[in-house]
């Protein structure tokens, strides 16, 4: 289909209008909003005692669930790429299930479970451990939401490079921790490179399913999204467009290891 | 492309057998990484735990209020009102998708012009947004300070952009591959036989692009009717005008009324997964077409 010069260009500036009114104008204002009083309102601003310590709270939870995710997350993907089952439909539809469940959904299943008056309440009642409205519930939700991350990343490279070079391996003797590091973990690392970056993205950036789990206290349990919203709320604009920025930050980070690994890929695929 | 040649472990190695048994299995694969049962264990456990279990604990929770609590609670008025305005922006915002997700992937795989790779990667940007930033982006623009003295605070409208922001790669991404690959023989075959543009468009490219543009609108449907974060501040839960269920759910917790929040969670959950189902069997009907094709 060839379309006439004044089609193609109408077709493209309105597709590039749209793109520009939804996606660039707005991101760029917020961008200007926080650099127009200068730079060092913007340190200033972003480290306040509370937050700092919605950083660092933030931080913690990654630094939990990043690790949490790589032990199961790899496993899981080896044994759907590697191994017939029975239930393997059943566990593959169980690990999409987070993309379909509502942030808000997945905070209320966490209290009906772990709260107080919930069906494992007596975690809370009977060995006093608090889990809902404490970290261990920003924690639980955060894992829910980044769960199918590190396994949808592995596992299609998983099928992609078989299982030759791992026999191969264990021919020649290898043990199995032995072939795992040496030659299964070196070809699956940038697709678990990628799963990484997004679990971080997405924990750092969550926050239907946390503030409904959170009791959202500065200091205490008030991650960065949750500070972003106080700020607005409690009508300290500047705060939360800063606090925004640093967050966008994470965000282009991510879009550039997307955009580096998606011309790695293209390049091996050319060299084959 | 690499669709073409990658290797189907199951289908060439079928001594792969449960536990491991029969042939050299075992001592390949078997002893490699435990045993296989054990490793399905750990996984089912682990996904039981953080995803199964909470969910389970909804239906327990809605189970033990019985049906006229639940019933109650769905066809209350808040809840009602949430659903009419929940299901009525998400369509909107879906149609809206289907018609520039299309416009945009078309431009993105027919058209070339300095910086479409940039743009390209701006495609992914919302996914990549946490979704309060989104919305405060969107504040930026249409709030109380808005700069084109737009004010959509507390407005169905403002509610519509904000989803329309964060369902923007859905459409895009589904159809942009479909449409790369699509054989563009076909579309010559036709004009040489006197088709104009919109007959093409309409009877050769729209048919192939269906699918893949149904899953795009399912996905981004199912998207925009869970959305919380990034409507939150721009929409202020006006109730029947903004309030959108997901906002009516927290209410409830935030009062209390377990078995509601409950109840309107299952509602929420159906939704998503009669759509996400309905795409599934398009996808595989559309997968069975294409192996019948010669």
């Amino acid at each position: 289909m060839t379309l006439s010069p004044v089609v193609r260009h109408l077709l493209r500036y309105l597709a590039l209008a749209y793109i520009v009114i939804l996606v660039i104008v707005p991101v760029g204002l917020i961008l200007w909003r926080t650099f127009t009083p200068g730079v060092g309102a913007f340190v200033a601003s972003i480290t306040t005692p509370a937050a700092l310590s919605a950083l660092q709270l933030s931080l913690l939870v990654v630094a939990i669930v990043v690790p949490l995710n790589v032990l199961f997350g790899v496993p899981t993907a080896l044994v759907l790429a590697r191994n017939r089952f029975r239930g393997k439909s059943a566990l593959q539809a169980v690990i999409d299930l987070p993309f379909a469940v509502s942030p808000v959904v997945v905070g209320v299943a966490l209290i009906l479970l772990w709260g107080s008056a919930g069906l494992f309440g007596f975690v809370e009642n009977n060995l006093g451990f608090k889990i809902i409205f404490g970290f261990p519930g920003i924690v639980l939700a955060s894992i829910f939401v980044t769960v199918p991350f590190v396994i949808r990343e592995v596992e299609p490279v998983l099928h992609e490079i078989g299982t030759d070079q791992e026999e191969a391996a264990s021919t020649l003797g290898s043990q199995w921790w032995q072939t795992f590091w040496r030659v299964t973990l070196p070809s699956i690392r940038w697709g678990l490179t990628y799963g990484v970056v997004l679990t971080i993205a997405r924990t750092l950036g969550e926050f239907g399913a946390v503030i409904m789990v959170s009791s959202n206290l500065p200091g205490t349990s008030q991650t960065l999204t949750l500070l972003v919203a106080d700020r607005y709320s409690r009508g300290a604009e500047y705060g939360a467009y800063a606090v925004s920025t640093l967050l966008m930050t994470v965000a282009v980070i991510v879009l550039i290891v997307q955009v580096v690994l998606d011309a790695r890929r293209s390049r091996a695929s050319k060299q084959v | 492309m690499t669709a073409t040649v990658e290797p189907n472990p199951e289908a060439t190695r079928p001594e792969l057998t449960d536990n491991g048994e029969g042939g050299r299995a075992p001592r390949l694969l078997g002893g490699r990484y435990g045993t296989t049962s054990l490793r399905v264990g750990a996984a089912s456990i682990w996904l039981s735990v953080i995803v199964l279990l909470p969910l389970a604990a909804i239906l327990w929770q809605s189970a033990g209020g019985g049906w006229d609590a639940f019933w109650l609670a769905v066809t209350s008025n808040a809840a009602v009102e949430s659903f009419r305005v929940t299901l009525t922006i998400s369509a909107g915002v879906t149609l809206v998708n289907v018609v520039f997700g299309l416009l945009v992937a078309w431009v993105l795989t027919r058209d070339d012009f300095p910086g479409k790779r940039l743009v390209d990667s701006v495609i992914d940007l919302p996914f990549a947004l946490p979704t309060i930033v989104a919305s405060l982006v969107m504040l930026a623009l249409y709030g109380p300070n808005s700069p084109v003295d737009l004010h959509l605070q507390h407005t169905k409208w403002g509610v519509g952009v904000a989803l329309l922001f964060v369902t923007l790669p859905f459409v895009v991404r589904s159809v942009q591959p479909v449409l790369l690959e699509l054989d563009r023989e076909t579309e010559e075959a036709a004009a040489s036989l006197g088709a104009n543009n919109r007959t093409i468009f309409t009877q050769v490219i729209l048919p192939a692009l269906l699918p893949s543009l149904l899953s795009g609108a399912g996905l981004a449907f199912s998207r925009a009717i869970g959305e919380f974060g990034s409507v939150v501040l721009i929409g202020g839960a006006v109730p029947g005008e903004t309030e959108v269920s997901s906002q009516w759910i927290r209410t409830l917790i935030e009062n209390d009324d377990r078995t509601g929040a409950a109840a309107i969670s299952i509602v929420l959950l159906v939704i998503s997964f009669v759509v996400l189902f309905i795409l599934r069997a398009i996808g595989s009907r559309a997968a069975k077409r294409e192996e019948l094709a010669p």
